[in-house]
């Protein structure tokens, strides 16, 4: 009875993990065949190629777009975090009047849904000049996110106060105090943010779509959505220039998620992160 | 001592100020203000009163795309949550690869929405897609799900169950955290599976299923990416589809492919009343099936 439970569990998760990964593997083999058995569902392609893999990069400026999406990526991730963290220890460590507020204030703001200011901050940055560079698609991370500072503090919150006040007695200003002595201590908190940013800022269209214009600018979504448009709809039906470029638009945060994936598996855990 | 720890607090916080200032406050109040104009970003906005506002009640497709992301949420909500509950419970009771199998749950979560919109065109395609070459198996002649209007919407629902690795994650980490000893004596008074999951686990976890669903549910409401992707955009004449259209869809296309800067803006505040009212019923509605230990708060 229990070994015939046990043998039902696990076909009932093959099926499904096949299920999950198959889409995948369909992509990646399409990616290797030619135009005319894309869609011939074989797992194998009958005939090999990298043909589209050379295609794309001759029809699409990739590498620049890669390039971009990194520049865009990094400055994020690693904008929000510092900043994120700091807000956070703020919040934390220091006792104030009107804290309780204020960060009701911090977690109100996530309330808030995006298409309410989408507006009016479109408007600003083109009040700068900015629209068309990449700019406003990380700068805003300088200020710090909620969510990230909710995370941050939560973590800080944990951390047992000793340490701190012996830096304190030692002569460590506050500055000190949380570069040498909190960071350090919640280097965990600090992956998940650096890695959760990392996600978001690689995947986003929506921004990309609003504010950037020419090609060379593109980030990668927003470059594999051009190219949907032009060889997926456009009448000139290239469907395999538009698989390979999913491909490789995808395995950069297959690779992301194999390098962290105890810190993703976690963070996604303990803070409920829809991503 | 507490001005000193109080002006050292807010250095830490001023880049949050700053940004809540700049980013938030201000594109609120713009953005009401905006609401009452005709903006197209080239001219001065001109202040027209309530008319946006009147136009969004007799613009049909206001009305067309509330209905198509209603349907899309009350769709999608529910049968996310199942497929990821049960999947969470087979890899609950699991005892070995658990690791192996929830990777394979997880990894399609970290596709980027664009290639999932892509993958969801190749996948759902009438003729030559692989659900329906699947279902020809069993002898099923399958929908053009990509093209009638009546399936793109079922089609959308079942692409992302693909993506339901976080609620695993989550759901998995809430029933890890059930004690042990209420299924022991459980088994003791003779209860089978069945009843236990649906007497002890489904309460015991049903916080985790409550914020799922909310969470889920105001995620939904704005919806915007894989279905831009697949059934929008320039030149897009093959698969262009009304069905498709979600409302942030909508706003998009007004407030940056028709420059109607003070119409999306009435848009937006809609939406922000349309996601608070639907969150509060959820919240009325379903407060009194969830199970707090320690009593409700």
């Amino acid at each position: 009875m229990r070994r015939a439970r046990l043998i039902l569990t696990w076909t009932a998760l093959s099926a499904f993990a096949i299920a999950f990964i198959y889409p995948f593997v369909w992509l990646l083999s399409a990616s290797f065949k030619p135009r005319s058995e894309v869609f011939d569902h074989r797992l194998i392609p009958e005939t090999f190629t990298f043909d589209n893999y050379i295609q794309v990069w001759q029809e699409a400026p990739l590498a620049l777009w890669m390039l971009n999406t990194l520049f865009v990526t990094v400055l994020a991730a690693v904008a929000v975090t510092i900043t994120s963290a700091m807000v956070a220890w703020g919040f934390a460590y220091f006792r104030f009047p009107g804290r309780g507020a204020l960060f009701g204030v911090v977690l109100g703001t996530m309330m808030l849904p995006g298409a309410v200011t989408m507006i009016p901050v479109f408007l600003i940055w083109n009040s700068l000049g900015m629209v068309g560079t990449l700019t406003p698609l990380w700068a805003q991370n300088l200020f710090g996110s909620a969510f990230y500072i909710f995370l941050l503090r939560q973590f800080f919150l944990g951390l047992p106060r000793e340490p701190f006040e012996a830096a304190k007695i030692d002569g460590a200003n506050n500055w000190q105090i949380f570069t040498r002595v909190a960071l350090p201590l919640c280097k965990p908190a600090v992956v998940v943010t650096l890695l959760f940013e990392f996600q978001a800022a690689w995947t986003d269209l929506m921004r990309p779509l609003i504010y950037l214009r020419d090609s060379s600018t593109f980030t990668v979504p927003r470059g594999l959505k051009a190219l949907l448009d032009q060889f997926g709809f456009g009448g000139e039906w290239h469907w395999e220039i538009v698989m390979t470029a999913s491909v490789i638009t995808t395995i950069p945060m297959i690779i992301l998620f194999f390098l962290g994936q105890k810190h993703f598996v976690k963070g996604i855990a303990t803070t409920g992160s829809k991503g | 001592m507490r001005f000193v720890e109080t002006r050292a607090a807010l250095l830490f916080i001023s880049p949050w100020i700053l940004g809540f200032l700049i980013f938030t406050a201000w594109p609120v109040i713009n953005s009401a203000y905006l609401s009452l104009t005709d903006y197209d970003v080239i001219n001065d906005p001109s202040f027209v009163g309530f008319d946006n506002y009147k136009t969004l009640f007799e613009d049909p497709k206001v009305g067309l795309a509330l209905r198509n992301t209603f349907i899309f949420m009350v769709m999608s909500v529910p049968t996310q949550l199942v497929v990821s509950l049960g999947l969470a419970l087979l890899l609950n009771s699991a005892t070995r690869a658990t690791g192996f199998f929830r990777t394979a749950f997880f990894l399609p979560k970290m596709t980027p929405p664009v290639a999932v919109g892509i993958l969801l065109l190749m996948l759902f395609n009438g003729q030559s897609g692989l659900i329906n070459g699947f279902l020809g198996i069993f002898g099923i002649d399958g929908p053009a799900w990509t093209t009638d209007p009546n399936w793109v919407k079922p089609g959308l629902v079942l692409m992302s169950l693909w993506t339901v690795g976080s609620s695993v994650v989550i759901i998995l980490a809430a029933l890890r955290g059930v004690p042990q000893e209420l299924y022991d004596s459980a088994v003791v008074d003779g209860a089978g599976w069945w009843k236990r999951t649906l007497r002890i686990t489904v309460p015991m976890i049903s916080p985790t299923l409550f914020f799922l669903f909310i969470v889920d549910s105001i995620n939904a409401l704005q919806s915007f990416t894989e279905a831009y992707t697949a059934f929008f955009g320039s030149g897009n004449t093959t698969y262009s589809n009304d069905a498709a259209l979600f409302y942030a869809i909508y706003l998009f296309q007004q407030a940056f492919e028709f420059l109607h800067m003070g119409y999306a803006s009435a848009l937006a505040w809609l939406l922000f009343i349309v996601i608070m009212a639907i969150t509060v019923v959820q919240i009325l509605v379903t407060r009194r099936f969830v199970h707090y230990e320690g009593g409700n708060p």
